[in-house]
């Protein structure tokens, strides 16, 4: 700590009343204040794009708030889940906003993540020395897959039950030891109030705790190393005689008053939805879901959540079923390799060649497709137009090595361009 | 800047685009309007008179009945209640489940959430799509859920309809035979398009019930949007104005 800020640090000790004194001499509340909010330097040129790691922070919030309300009415057994939820639903007061805001939440919570990792693979913020927050964020896409899919079978309708049936049974597909996995999993032969209750034990403590130990971590790296920005320039290579950064701002006032824009416009869309079209028709709470869970009646069209659905036609495009399962992984861990696959000398798309552009923009229409793909029956053309988009997902990670270092980059600036 | 805002929310409304698929063969439009008192009201007449004696709709609060469709008390006992329930029970038929199994090969199913499972014009095309079919035990069969085990209730008001059949040509050069139309055999109490506003009742009373906060959701939710609009003008200028001095 350099003299002046020695002074500046009793100055602001001197300016303390009493209780604020002591407290902070037994915890570093207002270190911790600096170093994390008020004198945290990120960026002047962060664009709207950034604003989605906020906002899924929001969505945290929002899901942890409303679930332990919900927590409160649900009961997590066989034949009374169903019940309680539209106990919920109609008997509880204010029961339907808390319920509606909580599956409105998940399928935002996803809509946001996948915004938030696109942002980090258009600008490069998964490259050198940002690997780990890339990382833990895998790790906290992968958390939150499970805590979906966990919840997903609480309701206990159709949908629930028999969706949980083939996820869980794709574990099956490992040779020797799958069956018997599959019932431990179960802890039944077949989907049932057993399966409903450790379920319902993971959705609402285990994944919860994981979810917010990865959040903490992310966050934690993230400000060891500074804030990425869509030039794709480490801001702390260029520092002003006071030490800050000469094109960093604090993270408060400036960025959280812009993210408070971004959340008061998410805000306005989640309403939205969750007043005027909470089923989103029949994508974020299902039709058949409405029905509830009958282990002898198997629906015409099991179809995962929307969220799930391009993985699930990488599933299906493979006709082994092991196959299938391996691939499917494959599809999720290759994100974690990122890092190591990108070649480039540059990080942001704005100072990459056309390979790099035309690679992302494929991969991107491949995630899609995939995903309305996974919604419908694995039929004739839909089978070959799978097969063919899981090709190009895959090419994206798998070229990546070559493209990259083939790709003629631009010049990078010295300073993030800011037209104030 | 505000362009980009647009764009972000444009994003976040993704899945809206992609419009979603369901349905079956023969469901025609049922065009309801619960937002109309007394077709509920006439909506729940019938269910209590027609529906209630096999199926339940275990969910359903009559005195939230009364509440939702503007009726007091007094009425709803009067016109509602015929078993010696008290007000604040739910729905329960008066069939014993064994006995229903036993007679109709299956339980009748609940009715709260039929229409959200299926869609009201799915319970409108069900209810108006019953014909002769002397193969069925019940006599009848349903175009919309064939083999359906419950037999046409309705028919003293509908009356009695034969399904008749075209034969068409396919896409493999054989012929065979397709749905055409229905033809009312023995007319009922009521003509068609009275018949039609009986089941177009009933949808939109099942609809209201498998969901009943939804008459109340969307006014709430202009309020919250129209106040989260305000607030969103007010955060826009507050960070305009503090980022004035960022250059």
């Amino acid at each position: 700590m350099s003299t002046s800020q020695n002074e500046a640090a009793q100055m602001a000790g001197r300016r303390q009343g009493g209780f604020n004194r002591w407290f902070n001499k037994r915890f570093p509340m207002d270190k911790m204040l600096r170093e994390h909010i008020t004198e945290y330097y990120a960026s002047k040129n962060l664009n709207w794009w950034f604003v989605f790691g906020s906002l899924a922070l929001v969505v945290l919030i929002i899901q942890i708030v409303s679930g332990i309300f919900l927590t409160m009415s649900y009961k997590p057994a066989a034949d009374e889940a169903f019940a309680s939820v539209e106990y919920i639903m109609r008997d509880v007061n204010w029961g339907w906003l808390i319920r509606y805001m909580h599956s409105t939440g998940a399928s935002m919570f996803f809509i946001v993540v996948y915004v938030h990792m696109f942002r980090g693979l258009m600008y490069g913020s998964y490259k050198s020395p940002r690997e780990l927050i890339w990382i833990f964020g895998m790790f906290i896409y992968l958390a939150l897959a499970a805590e979906a899919f966990f919840g997903y079978l609480l309701p206990w309708g159709q949908m629930s039950y028999w969706g949980a049936q083939v996820i869980v049974s794709l574990f099956g597909a490992i040779p020797v030891v799958g069956e018997s996995l599959v019932e431990w999993i179960r802890g039944d032969f077949f989907i049932s109030d057993i399966t409903l209750n450790r379920f319902f034990a993971l959705h609402v403590i285990a994944l919860p705790l994981v979810l917010v130990g990865l959040v903490a971590v992310h966050i934690i790296a993230l400000h060891e190393v500074g804030s990425n920005n869509p030039d794709g320039i480490e801001i702390k290579e260029k520092k002003g005689p006071d030490g800050i950064p000469l094109d960093g701002i604090p993270f408060h006032p400036y960025h959280t008053a812009k993210d408070l824009v971004a959340f008061v416009a998410f805000a306005i869309v989640f309403a939205a939805i969750l007043f005027f079209a909470p089923e989103m028709g029949g994508y974020f709470l299902e039709h058949a879901n409405f029905e509830a869970a009958d282990p002898l009646k198997t629906p015409e069209h099991i179809a995962p959540v929307w969220y799930f659905t391009p993985f699930y036609a990488i599933l299906r495009a493979v006709p082994d079923k092991l196959g299938g399962v391996i691939l499917m992984g494959s599809a999720m861990i290759l994100l974690f390799f990122l890092p190591w696959l990108d070649r480039s000398p540059v990080k942001s798309v704005r100072y990459r060649g056309w390979m790099f552009k035309l690679a992302l923009g494929v991969f991107v229409i491949s995630f899609i497709v995939l995903g309305f793909l996974g919604t419908q029956p694995a039929t004739g053309v839909y089978t070959l137009l799978a097969r063919i988009f899981t090709v190009l997902y895959f090419a994206f990670f798998l070229l990546m090595p070559i493209y990259t270092k083939l790709d003629k980059t631009k010049p990078v600036p010295e300073r993030v361009t800011y037209h104030g | 800047m505000v362009r980009k805002i647009i764009a972000c929310a444009l994003m976040l409304m993704a899945p809206v685009i992609v419009s979603a698929a369901g349905g079956g063969g023969h469901v025609e439009r049922a065009n309801i309007d619960i937002s109309n008192e007394a077709n509920l009201q006439r909506g729940a007449k019938y269910f209590v008179n027609y529906c209630l004696g096999c199926h339940s709709a275990k969910y359903v609060r009559y005195n939230r009945l009364a509440m939702d469709l503007g009726l007091t008390e007094d009425q709803l006992v009067d016109n509602l209640m015929f078993t010696g329930e008290r007000p604040f029970d739910t729905m329960d038929n008066a069939i014993p489940d064994v006995d229903s199994a036993n007679w109709f090969g299956r339980t009748p199913p609940d009715l709260s959430l039929t229409a959200r499972a299926r869609g009201a014009d799915w319970v409108y095309s069900f209810l108006r799509s019953f014909y002769l079919d002397p193969s069925k035990p019940t006599g009848t069969n349903n175009l919309v859920l064939p083999g359906a085990s419950m037999p046409h209730v309705l028919w003293d008001l509908q009356g009695i309809q034969e399904a008749v059949y075209r034969t068409e040509t396919g896409p493999d050069g054989n012929p065979h035979e397709v749905f055409d139309r229905f033809e009312i055999v023995q007319p009922g109490r009521l003509s068609p398009e009275e018949f039609d506003g009986v089941a177009s009742d009933l949808a939109a009373f099942l609809t209201y019930i498998s969901e009943p906060v939804q008459l109340e959701r969307k006014s709430l939710g202009i309020k919250v949007i129209l106040f989260l609009v305000v607030l969103f003008l007010f955060a826009f200028l507050f960070k305009k104005e503090l980022w004035k001095d960022v250059r």
